[in-house]
């Protein structure tokens, strides 16, 4: 018997066979009775500035845009001092119209990538964002070529990311369901930067992953 | 052995790396802690990560007698819970989503094997490859082997429960392979030689200076005026790992969260290195239990709420991973997730104690649990400690006599309880675990009958007194009168039943004045911990800035 059928046997075996070979009960008959939504709505100015208060709660940098004209400033002003940057494929042009001569752009992409080391040596990452969940000051990323591969925000040490408001939801339930349209794509969900706290407890920012976050939110499209 | 290190006696590892297999992160070659192949402390590596040292009682008076080790653990539980309140006190619809976990989980036992086929299959249709393994020998086969035929001689890890309770860095050194754990916690206690204490902060025993001294005699490369300040550990090791991540060829983690109906395997971790580890080697190997399928993407919606606040008591975790099968161009090029079962059949076939498959080890149990405070994670001898191991490291080792054989200590596991009822209320799934442990102590009750000494008959009024609080309540006060008849050593070596079942191999200290029930209701709120003048990140910042630590949830 394979190891396979093995631990299936076993399986059914330990539930004395009669749920084995009842076919699937819908998943839909446990009882959900948690919010499947918040009372904020989408986008709203009131979900945005939970989003805010919990960002900032996990030491992230919060800067408001009113206009990809102002995305381009900070980004510009953020990045003043990098002598390099990485962007997915499909960053929108506009954010770094403001970039300073002494910072180069490294383009990377699923079929032209950067190695681990190449990244190393970059010193930030600006991308998009999916969507944000403002109860739990969570961005999720989902690797569309606005946000790019993993590794482009995982190894540079400062991530800046632009989040429309119209992507912010209050409830983690309304920002699975969004996801849910596409469950293949990987997902990386950030609140925060990287943080241990395996020594006393006592909280260090910052110690694999991307040890700066700055967050831009920018108006709908 | 009478070589000391931070006062604990050093003790030559029951089971340690071959003298010639790299040690990973470092070659202990630094002063005044000992060959390489010493344990750091009193836990020598166990050749069984599910059972090793003596029974609870005998090691449990052991750990009660280390104070440094108690002190850690106070100040750490306390911290940790009281940010776990704060962060389930604040959303509204908590009971309901326990309960929606607890139902989840329940529907995931009852149907596990169209589970496993239909997670299976999707992982195989998004180019993954899903190996099954019997227990933890096969598993371990299978992931050396899918290592060796990468040609690489080590592999970068995400901290995960699965493979250490396989003992996978063991397995994998006897063959020549070095493992290097990432988690901070878990580097430490890999350095360090010991075992983990603590499902989710494995080194909640250490304290800075004790991570200073290890990691100053073992990691090999850290900075010679490395300070005990916690950001400058920290940043020790994000500079000792740094070149493992960026040229490893393989990763191993745990998972989760399986999801059957899309593929989907999911990493709750804090640090980054999970992710690390997930993204940049070229191969990727996944070790999941079997119980940690869930049926729907959209079920992650529950536990993702769950998971965090339970354990780091943070609104959500600074990273989770989420990745179905590959994805061309983007993170590992080739994907395999092997299916463990290791006991867990022999769990789900016990319909009481099949509860504990539930667990998505968050480890709210083990910080409020007032045993676990005292003893701490090595006197349970199993990588499961606290509440969830007292009912799981029994339950998994049943084949080998972990429930029901007379000598084996993992029997001792479910007395590890006052049964207060705290772990219950805690638990994000609802696992009824005072419950189960009555009745893991009535099933080694009825094993064991026929016995001649009367064990039996002692152990069922035991359960009798104990399944009911307030029975067990009145039993304590009626113990109350042995401080009379222990004299003045304190100790009392025989006892009527019930009690003469816990007399018969040990001496029972004389009962406290107070119930410990009592003490713990009426106990002063622990002082304040102590900020680091020095550190930003300190204790009283940490108390109070809603921080995260470790690595939440599993990987696990
Ligand atoms: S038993 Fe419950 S409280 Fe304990 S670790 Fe598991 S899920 Fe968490």
């Amino acid at each position: 018997m394979s190891a396979r059928d093995d631990v299936l046997a076993r399986v059914r075996a330990a539930l004395g066979g009669a749920t084995a070979t009842g076919g699937p009960a819908a998943s839909g008959t446990v009882a959900r009775a948690y919010r499947e939504h918040g009372d904020l709505a989408p986008g709203s100015p009131e979900a945005v500035d939970v989003l805010v208060d919990r960002l900032v709660d996990y030491r992230a940098h919060v800067h408001v845009a009113a206009s990809a004209a102002e995305v381009a400033t900070i980004v510009g002003d953020l990045l003043a001092d990098a002598t390099s940057v990485v962007v997915p494929p499909q960053l929108d042009a506009a954010w770094l119209g403001a970039l300073g001569a002494g910072t180069a752009v490294v383009p990377d992409a699923r079929d032209d990538p950067r190695t681990p080391d190449e990244l190393d040596r970059v010193d930030a990452v600006v991308t998009a964002a999916r969507v944000a969940i403002a109860d739990t000051g969570t961005i999720v990323l989902d690797g569309e070529p606005d946000q790019g591969r993993r590794a482009i925000t995982l190894v540079p040490d400062l991530h800046v990311c632009v989040v429309r408001t119209d992507q912010v939801v209050e409830a983690v339930p309304e920002a699975v369901r969004l996801l849910a349209a596409h469950p293949e794509r990987p997902q990386t969900w950030i609140s925060g930067p990287s943080a241990t706290s395996d020594i006393e407890l006592s909280r260090v920012e910052g110690v694999h992953g991307p040890r700066t976050l700055h967050v831009i939110l920018a108006p709908p499209r | 052995m009478s070589r000391t290190f931070l006062g604990l006696p050093l003790r030559r590892g029951a089971r340690t790396l071959p003298d010639d297999v790299a040690r990973p992160g470092g070659h202990g070659t630094s002063a005044g802690a000992g060959p390489a192949s010493d344990a750091f402390g009193d836990v020598p590596h166990p050749d069984a990560p599910l059972r090793w040292g003596g029974s609870f009682p005998d090691a449990a008076r052991e750990a009660l007698q280390n104070t440094q080790l108690r002190r850690n653990l106070a100040h750490a539980t306390s911290t940790i819970r009281a940010k776990r309140a704060a962060v389930v006190g604040e959303v509204p619809d908590w009971e309901a989503l326990r309960d929606a976990g607890s139902a989840i989980k329940t529907d995931v036992m009852a149907r596990l094997p169209e589970l496993l086929e239909e997670l299976e299959r999707n992982v195989v249709a998004r180019g993954g490859v899903v190996h099954w393994a019997r227990d933890a020998d096969e598993a371990n086969r299978i992931v050396a082997d899918l290592v060796k035929a990468k040609g690489v001689d080590e592999v970068v890890k995400v901290k995960s429960m699965a493979t250490q309770e396989i003992g996978l860095n063991e397995a994998l050194a006897a063959e020549g392979i070095a493992a290097y754990e990432t988690d901070l916690a878990e580097l430490i206690v890999q350095l360090a030689d010991d075992m983990p204490s603590h499902i989710l902060v494995p080194a909640i025993h250490r304290n800075r200076a004790e991570i200073r001294e290890i990691f100053l005699a073992r990691m090999g490369d850290a900075p010679p005026d490395l300070s005990d300040v916690p950001r400058e550990l920290a940043m020790a090791a994000r500079a000792h790992l740094r070149r493992k991540f960026l040229s490893a060829k393989v990763a191993i983690s745990g998972a989760n969260f399986g999801v059957a109906d899309t593929g989907t395997l999911t990493v709750v971790e804090s640090e980054g290195n999970g992710r690390m580890c997930l993204t940049l080697p070229e191969t990727l190997v996944t070790v999941m239990g079997i119980e940690k399928v869930v049926p729907t993407y959209t079920d992650l919606e529950v536990f993702l709420q769950l998971l965090p606040r339970s354990s780091t008591g943070e609104r959500m975790n600074p990273y989770t991973s989420l990745w179905t099968g590959v994805t061309p161009g983007d993170g590992p090029q080739e994907f395999h997730l092997v299916l463990l079962d290791n006991g867990r059949t022999d769990v789900l076939a016990d319909e009481v104690g099949r509860a504990a498959l539930h667990c998505i080890r968050c480890s709210a149990c083990l910080n409020v649990c007032p045993v676990y405070e005292r003893v701490g994670g090595h006197a349970y001898g199993s990588v499961y400690p606290g509440p969830i191991g007292a009912i799981l490291t029994p339950q998994l080792t049943k084949s080998s006599g972990g429930l029901s054989g007379h000598h084996d200590p993992n029997a001792s596991l479910p007395y590890a309880s006052t049964l207060c009822g705290a772990c219950y209320e805690v638990c994000p799934v609802k696992i009824d675990i005072p419950s189960i442990l009555v009745e893991l102590r009535a099933r080694e009750v009825d094993a064991d009958r026929g016995r001649p000494t009367g064990w039996g008959a002692a152990m069922k009024a035991a359960s009798f007194v104990m399944s009911d609080a307030r029975r067990f309540e009145l039993a304590e006060k009626a113990a109350g009168l042995g401080r009379v008849v222990a004299g003045p050593k304190g100790r009392i070596s025989t006892l009527p039943p019930p009690a003469s079942a816990w007399t018969r191999s040990r001496d029972l200290p004389a009962p406290a004045k107070q119930t410990f029930r009592d003490w713990w209701r009426d106990r002063p709120a622990p002082a304040p911990p102590v900020a680091d003048p020095g550190d930003t990140g300190g204790f009283g910042a940490a108390a109070t800035d809603n921080p995260g630590f470790g690595d939440g949830g599993e990987g696990r």
